[in-house]
């Protein structure tokens, strides 16, 4: 499958990937948001589609999809923005959000609509692997997304292996047992999980995510995996300055 | 067609495990060793002789004979009301503080929206030595001041939840994303029969004494073991599992679920999952709730704090689809004023929750020979300040 997540792959370089919650800090800000990371040389973005229940995320990401869903964001709306992004972005671009509003959608017309748009591939935590692998892999699989599954430090090698089998992109590893912005900084224990995974030699590339918020977690993320996602932090950012200003954001980082 | 749980957690289309990866650990854990460590015979002498000499059991089973006469059927109240800690909750707890130290697990989370899940919670936790921290929502804290109290007392930390709506469902995201957080010495105990599989499933067992018991104890009184009819409210569902749960499979015993519709089905201030529910996941199950058109969860309404969630477990979601249960709701005006029949005509005033059950009586007509069974699932003294409030005593 020739899709822009699997080609970013292949670049010789570490992957910088942000999340931000679409309709933060004001509704329209979405399509800015994601230019302005382009241009500021991130090399994927994750849209997060807001929910009102998100189980897997600390108070950062709680609070910004609380203020998006105010502000009015809902799955329409966000396909309405992104309507036309693919006449300004290239980068590889996956949407993340809850299984719900997804299932109220309809999976297959949610997938549709991802294909139309551009949209390269999907994360939703509350969707586990058996019952993705049974019920939606060959509608996602049709409408070319990827499906990207999380591993955690408590996660046994069998189903490493498992979940291994079932991607066609990379692994979200989450580097601690924690929620969203719970953590900052790397301890024995992310070091172990990280030498654990790579000596695994999995087929699918890995990213991590959670707890990376500068450039020293971000090197100490990618020292053995693919590229490393920032959430809280570039929220935080986007919290505090606006959804213009990136150069410097980005540019500490690396 | 089966009433329980297939190996995997679904009632019928409902149901399962729809968790984020952090969490299948812990519920794999417990999916591997629930059924086995509740078969063991050490596990069920000790949760035996915990019900029988520290809750209370077995509750009596009361033939409530003014209340049989005045709505012409013979209605039998099953004593929830009586078990320590005033309801049915404390079941559940006890069995899940077992399986907690069954499986060498030192710290316990709860969650809870009136408190008295969070008050069972702490008081197993204290009889067992074990560290508590529950969650409640800042505005169920402010709302239900005694049983913050009454939790403190028995030595366990009440955190408030802050986020979304700040009451239960609120209160459960916290609970859930502290055993993310917390994954290896934590035991979540669920109040209710939702959540994950295995939780339904576990916690329904938990509670299936209350049929187990119902069962002799009608044999006793009647001749027979089944009833014509078993009545429970419905907030999440375990009260309700629990008297059901022995009388799924046979189809002569008539199933009613009764929900709360706070002020009114159409109102905008409601509970009633399954009138106004629609398939989706809430906290981590496929099941009936109340959502907007784009899947965002809503808030519900109830006059009784226990009924005020936006779900309902997978087992009622089934009984509701399939039409085993007969599903009813009650306004917040006609249980308020069951609650007081009671009490006048019975001597016993139950919880609100339970005054949902009861309110039945006013529409529902039953044969003169029918059995119904009630199931009074909690008392009243926890509701005192707003049974004060509303009818101005
Ligand atoms: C007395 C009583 N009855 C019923 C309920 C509702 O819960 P469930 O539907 O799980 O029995 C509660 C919950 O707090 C309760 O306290």
């Amino acid at each position: 499958m020739t899709n822009r997540i699997s080609q970013k792959l292949q670049e010789d370089k570490k992957l910088l990937s942000i999340y931000f919650t679409a309709g933060y800090p004001s509704l329209n800000d979405t399509v800015s948001v994601i230019e302005g990371l382009e241009k500021n040389g991130v090399d994927m973005i994750e849209i997060g589609l807001p929910f009102s229940d998100p189980l897997a995320d600390g108070p950062t990401i709680q609070e910004s999809s609380t203020k998006a869903l105010k502000n009015g964001m809902t799955t329409e709306v966000l396909f309405n923005q992104l309507k036309d992004i693919r006449k300004t972005v290239s980068i590889p671009l996956i949407i993340m959000g809850y299984f719900n509003p997804m299932l109220q959608y309809g999976v297959e017309a949610f997938c549709q609509k991802c294909q139309e748009i551009g949209i390269d591939g999907l994360i939703i935590p509350d969707l586990p692997v058996d019952v993705y692998n049974e019920e939606y892999k060959s509608i996602f699989e049709k409408h070319g997304l990827v499906n990207v599954f999380l591993i955690t430090p408590q996660t046994s090698d069998e189903r490493i292996r498992f979940i291994d089998s079932v991607s066609n992109g990379f692994i979200y590893m989450v580097s601690s047992a924690s929620v969203t912005g719970a953590k900052s900084g790397f301890g024995d224990e992310q070091t172990q999980y990280f030498d654990r995974i790579a000596a695994m030699e999995l087929k699918n590339p890995q990213i991590v995510g959670f707890g990376i918020s500068n450039k020293e977690t971000f090197i100490a993320a990618t020292e053995k995996a693919k590229g490393a996602i920032i959430g809280s932090a570039f929220i935080k950012h986007l919290t505090a300055f606006g959804a213009d200003k990136f150069d410097t954001f980005v540019n500490n980082i690396r | 067609m089966s009433y329980n749980a297939d190996s995997r957690g679904y009632y019928g289309e409902f149901g399962g495990a729809f968790i984020p990866e952090m969490l299948y650990p812990n519920c794999e854990e417990l999916r591997q060793n629930y059924v086995q460590v509740m078969q063991e015979d050490f596990f069920k002498k000790e949760f035996q002789q915990l019900l029988k000499d520290y809750v209370g059991r077995p509750t009596p089973l009361y033939f409530a004979e003014r209340l049989s006469n005045k709505y012409n059927t013979k209605i039998y109240l099953k004593r929830e009301d009586l078990c320590h800690t005033g309801a049915h909750k404390v079941n559940n707890t006890i069995g899940q503080i077992l399986m907690a130290k069954r499986l060498g697990k030192n710290r316990i989370i709860a969650e809870t929206g009136a408190g008295q899940h969070g008050v069972a919670t702490a008081t197993v936790c204290a009889l067992m030595g074990l560290e508590c921290v529950v969650y409640m929502g800042e505005i169920d804290i402010e709302r239900q001041a005694p049983n913050v109290a009454r939790m403190k007392m028995l030595g366990a930390e009440v955190r408030p939840a802050k986020s979304g709506s700040r009451t239960l469902k609120d209160a459960t995201n916290e609970a859930i994303r502290d055993w993310i957080n917390n994954p290896v010495d934590t035991h979540y105990i669920i109040g209710s029969v939702v959540g994950p599989h295995p939780y339904p499933d576990m916690v329904a067992r938990f509670q299936s004494v209350i049929s187990e018991e119902i069962k002799w104890q009608l044999k006793e009184k009647e001749g027979k073991e089944n009833p014509d009819y078993v009545v429970a409210c419905v907030g999440g569902g375990s009260n309700a599992a629990g008297a059901y749960y022995h009388f799924l499979d046979n189809p002569k015993v008539g199933i009613i679920a009764v929900e709360a519709a706070g002020k009114g089905i159409d109102s905008g201030e409601s509970a009633a999952t399954s009138a106004l529910g629609k398939v989706g996941i809430i906290h981590g199950s496929k099941t009936l709730l109340m959502q907007t058109t784009d899947g965002q969860i809503t808030e519900p309404y109830s006059i009784s704090a226990g009924l005020d969630y936006p779900g309902v477990g997978p087992m009622h979601a089934h009984l509701f689809k399939s039409g085993r249960g007969e599903f009813i709701s009650i306004t917040d005006v006609d249980a308020m004023k069951a609650g007081l029949e009671l009490s006048k005509l019975e001597g016993i005033i139950p919880a609100i929750e339970s005054s949902h059950a009861f309110a039945i009586l006013e529409t529902r007509k039953f044969e003169s020979d029918d059995v119904v069974v009630i199931n009074l699932s909690g008392r009243g003294d926890k509701d005192l300040n707003t049974y004060i409030d509303y009818f101005k005593l």
